[in-house]
């Protein structure tokens, strides 16, 4: 077809549709949803499917994806233009942002909304864990969706190499740090191939929260107005980090998280631990036999969930709201649950996505998918607090100070706490 | 008589309007704004943010960060402002007809030495991330056959602000070489042939006749790079995030952090007080001081 007979052609039909487009759009509704990109790869194409998909079932509301950059800057956008009086009626933010939308009178609870006994009952259907961050303060503050946790990929061919089982990753620190020794190896004075990775850029305090639950310490308490950042267990947790540097089992200084598993798919590190949400990428990079695994336990298992949920804005408009609050209930349904998570690699955060077809052909064709499901049962809300980034960032520093060797893990932590006390106690008193 | 002059000033006032509605809405109201806004705290459940009057300038002085941020701003403006200046001048002799070596390809160094200023802010950044990666970044690749290899230039407190400084420096001296150029391209040549008549040699040359008559251009290049240095942000935000232990934190990356990750409206305006106060005197010492000292023709 010529390009001007395929010009007339969509001409005509788009005369022959006319009428019912211009009925739709005097009724449509627009949702503006905000949604942060955090790992490369195709999600926006897949979020932009599901608005089309969600726009044929449902023609009178149109969900207008809005890609606002990574976590930090999406709920910068997104708390501006709430404070503008805009607010886009549904966000996709940091599940552990919810103290910070709650104090800036931001969002409204889902139990607000979704007050149907059927409504009720999809809300019981995600795993605990998943929800765990949202729950505060006797509401339902978010729908978990876009989540990972904490992980350990290891180099099966390095491994064999180095005369260890492929088939047995580290079970605790102890056979971490040992297997390390093994796996190193040297050429020359360089080391071409390092033991363990534990990135330390980004959130700093994500890996390191996975190392001292393992330890047995929770990092803060569940009303989100203490931390414990100096108690032995968070202290014993650092100590070990810093000791797989001195021992020459990992890099020394600070290591970086986006060029981890870039190092472990070139072979430079037998073992790094990073989000689930690097599946992907590694499946189709690696060139090696790889294995997933439960991160290595210390007094017992433990990782701190990750990622982002739903928020519905609580000055958006009522019909706004109802309607995100339908959009959320249609794209977690359990086939698009388990959908969203092959594509991606994210944990699907509904129980019953596990049991669709689709998820069970998948997992019995690659099982490294259901280690993160798995060890759910040893998951732990992550670190969130009252005035959240005040609390993390500064321990984000302490946690690099001691990392680079400037600080003792044991002040350092001091340190982070004492910022802590001071920020927090505000919110003590309310 | 005094009709005409009042007539006058009035088509004055309209030439000038639009000039000054501009300034008023973007920045003298923002910046009276912020000072007023300095003096409030944090605003939640919608309350409306308390009086806190001096509050935020004395959690300022007790604030560390505030302190490092500072430091590392004097470190990297002490640093990047007269290393990016004299490297500016070398590569602008290096490639200028007159004075630059008589080399082919003169053109083609032209543009390898302004490319920098061409790419955009993230892809420098990403091109420098894979140049300081441990182990296989080109610096360490360089560095393996002396038998130093493994450096991890941005992940220890040490190397982590020098890095930036590297950074910052290749793309200033690219951007401000452009006008050292144009600025020699502009010398008589009648001048240079005098001065070789009387046996002046090349340093002499530059030193009495070439470093005067690029003064003016040299106050311009300062100001700006003085002005870069306190503007530096999307580097840090794409490299380091301001990391390690705020190694590479500098002041408008604080109040970008302080401002819109911890929600404390107040006391960025209170840091943001402070820049334009340091800024304001950076101004009046260079136009006031400086300027007399200027060769201009």
């Amino acid at each position: 077809m010529t390009r001007l007979t395929r010009r007339a052609t969509l001409a005509g039909i788009g005369a022959l549709a006319m009428p019912a487009i211009g009925r739709a759009a005097n009724t449509r509704l627009t949702i503006p949803f905000f949604f942060p990109i955090a790992v490369s790869g195709p999600v926006t194409k897949i979020i932009d499917g599901y608005a089309g998909d969600f726009a044929k079932v449902h023609p009178e509301i149109e969900i207008k994806p809005v890609y606002a950059g990574d976590y930090d800057a999406t709920i910068a956008k997104a708390l501006t233009a709430f404070k503008s009086g805009n607010p886009p009626p549904l966000a996709m933010l940091g599940a552990i942002q919810v103290y910070t939308l709650i104090d800036q009178d931001a969002i409204i609870p889902f139990d607000a909304l979704a007050t149907s006994a059927e409504e009720k009952a999809w809300m019981q259907g995600f795993f605990p864990a998943f929800l765990a961050n949202g729950n505060v303060q006797g509401h339902t503050w978010s729908i978990p969706f876009q989540r990972s946790t904490a992980v350990l990929f290891w180099n099966k061919e390095a491994f064999k190499q180095a005369g260890l089982d492929p088939e047995t990753p580290p079970a605790n620190w102890a056979q971490q740090t040992a297997m390390g020794h093994k796996l190193v190896a040297r050429s020359g004075d360089a080391v071409s191939r390092w033991g363990v990775q534990i990135p330390a850029t980004g959130g700093t305090y994500w890996l390191y929260q996975a190392l001292a639950i393992e330890a047995g310490q929770q990092l803060m308490s569940a009303d989100g107005t203490e931390v414990y950042f100096n108690r032995p267990g968070a202290v014993a947790a650092l100590q070990y980090w810093c000791d797989l540097a001195k021992q020459g089992v990992s890099p020394k200084g600070v290591i970086d998280w986006g060029a981890t598993p870039n190092d472990f798919v070139a072979g430079r590190t037998a073992m790094m631990w990073t989000t689930t949400g690097n599946l992907s990428f590694v499946r189709q990079n690696a060139k090696f036999d790889f294995g997933v695994a439960m991160l290595p336990a210390d007094a017992q298992r433990g990782t701190p969930t990750g990622g982002a949920n739903f928020h519905i804005f609580r000055t958006a408009s009522k019909a706004q709201q109802e309607a995100a609050l339908l959009f959320t209930r249609w794209v977690t349904a359990p086939e698009r649950c388990a959908a969203w998570s092959i594509a991606t690699g994210y944990v699907a955060t509904r129980m019953d996505a596990w049991q669709t077809g689709t998820m069970k052909k998948y997992v019995a064709a690659f099982p490294q998918a259901q280690v993160a499901r798995d060890q759910l049962q040893f998951a732990r809300p992550e670190l969130s607090t009252h005035a959240n980034q005040q609390v993390t960032l500064p321990l984000n520093s302490a946690l690099q100070a001691a990392l680079a060797g400037s600080k003792s893990p044991q002040a350092a932590l001091a340190d982070a706490q004492a910022n802590a006390e001071r920020v927090l106690a505000p919110y003590r008193k309310a | 008589m005094i009709r005409g002059e009042r007539k006058e000033a009035i088509a004055g006032w309209m030439l000038i309007l639009p000039a000054l509605l501009l300034l008023v809405a973007f920045t003298h109201y923002p910046t009276v704004a912020v000072l007023i806004r300095s003096l409030f705290g944090q605003g939640l459940h919608g309350k409306a943010p308390p009086f806190l009057g001096l509050g935020n300038y004395r959690a300022m002085v007790a604030d560390p960060v505030f302190w490092q941020a500072l430091r590392n701003n004097a470190l990297y403006a002490a640093a990047v402002i007269p290393l990016s200046m004299a490297l500016a001048i070398i590569m602008a002799l290096a490639v200028d007809a007159a004075t630059g070596a008589r080399i082919a390809g003169r053109v083609f160094l032209r543009v390898a030495y302004f490319t920098p200023t061409v790419l955009p802010m993230i892809a420098i950044a990403n091109i420098w991330l894979f140049f300081f990666t441990p182990g296989y970044g080109l610096i360490d690749r360089l560095l393996s056959p002396f038998g130093l290899g493994n450096w991890n230039w941005l992940g220890s407190t040490a190397t982590a602000l020098p890095a930036m400084i590297a950074v910052a420096i290749w793309r200033e001296a690219s951007f401000y070489m452009i006008f050292y150029l144009a600025a020699l391209q502009a010398i008589p040549p009648t001048l240079r042939e005098a001065a070789m008549l009387e046996g002046s040699s090349r340093l002499n040359f530059f030193r009495r006749v070439l470093w005067p008559l690029l003064t003016p251009t040299s106050l311009f290049v300062f100001v700006n790079v003085v002005i870069d240095s306190f503007r530096l942000i999307d580097q840090i935000v794409v490299m380091t995030h301001g990391g390690p232990d705020n190694a590479t934190t500098i002041l408008l990356y604080y109040i970008y952090e302080v401002g819109f990750q911890y929600w404390d409206a107040g006391y960025a305006s209170a840091l943001t007080s402070v820049l334009l106060a340091g800024l304001a005197i950076v101004a009046l010492v260079q136009f006031g001081l400086l300027s007399r000292r200027v060769h201009y023709r």
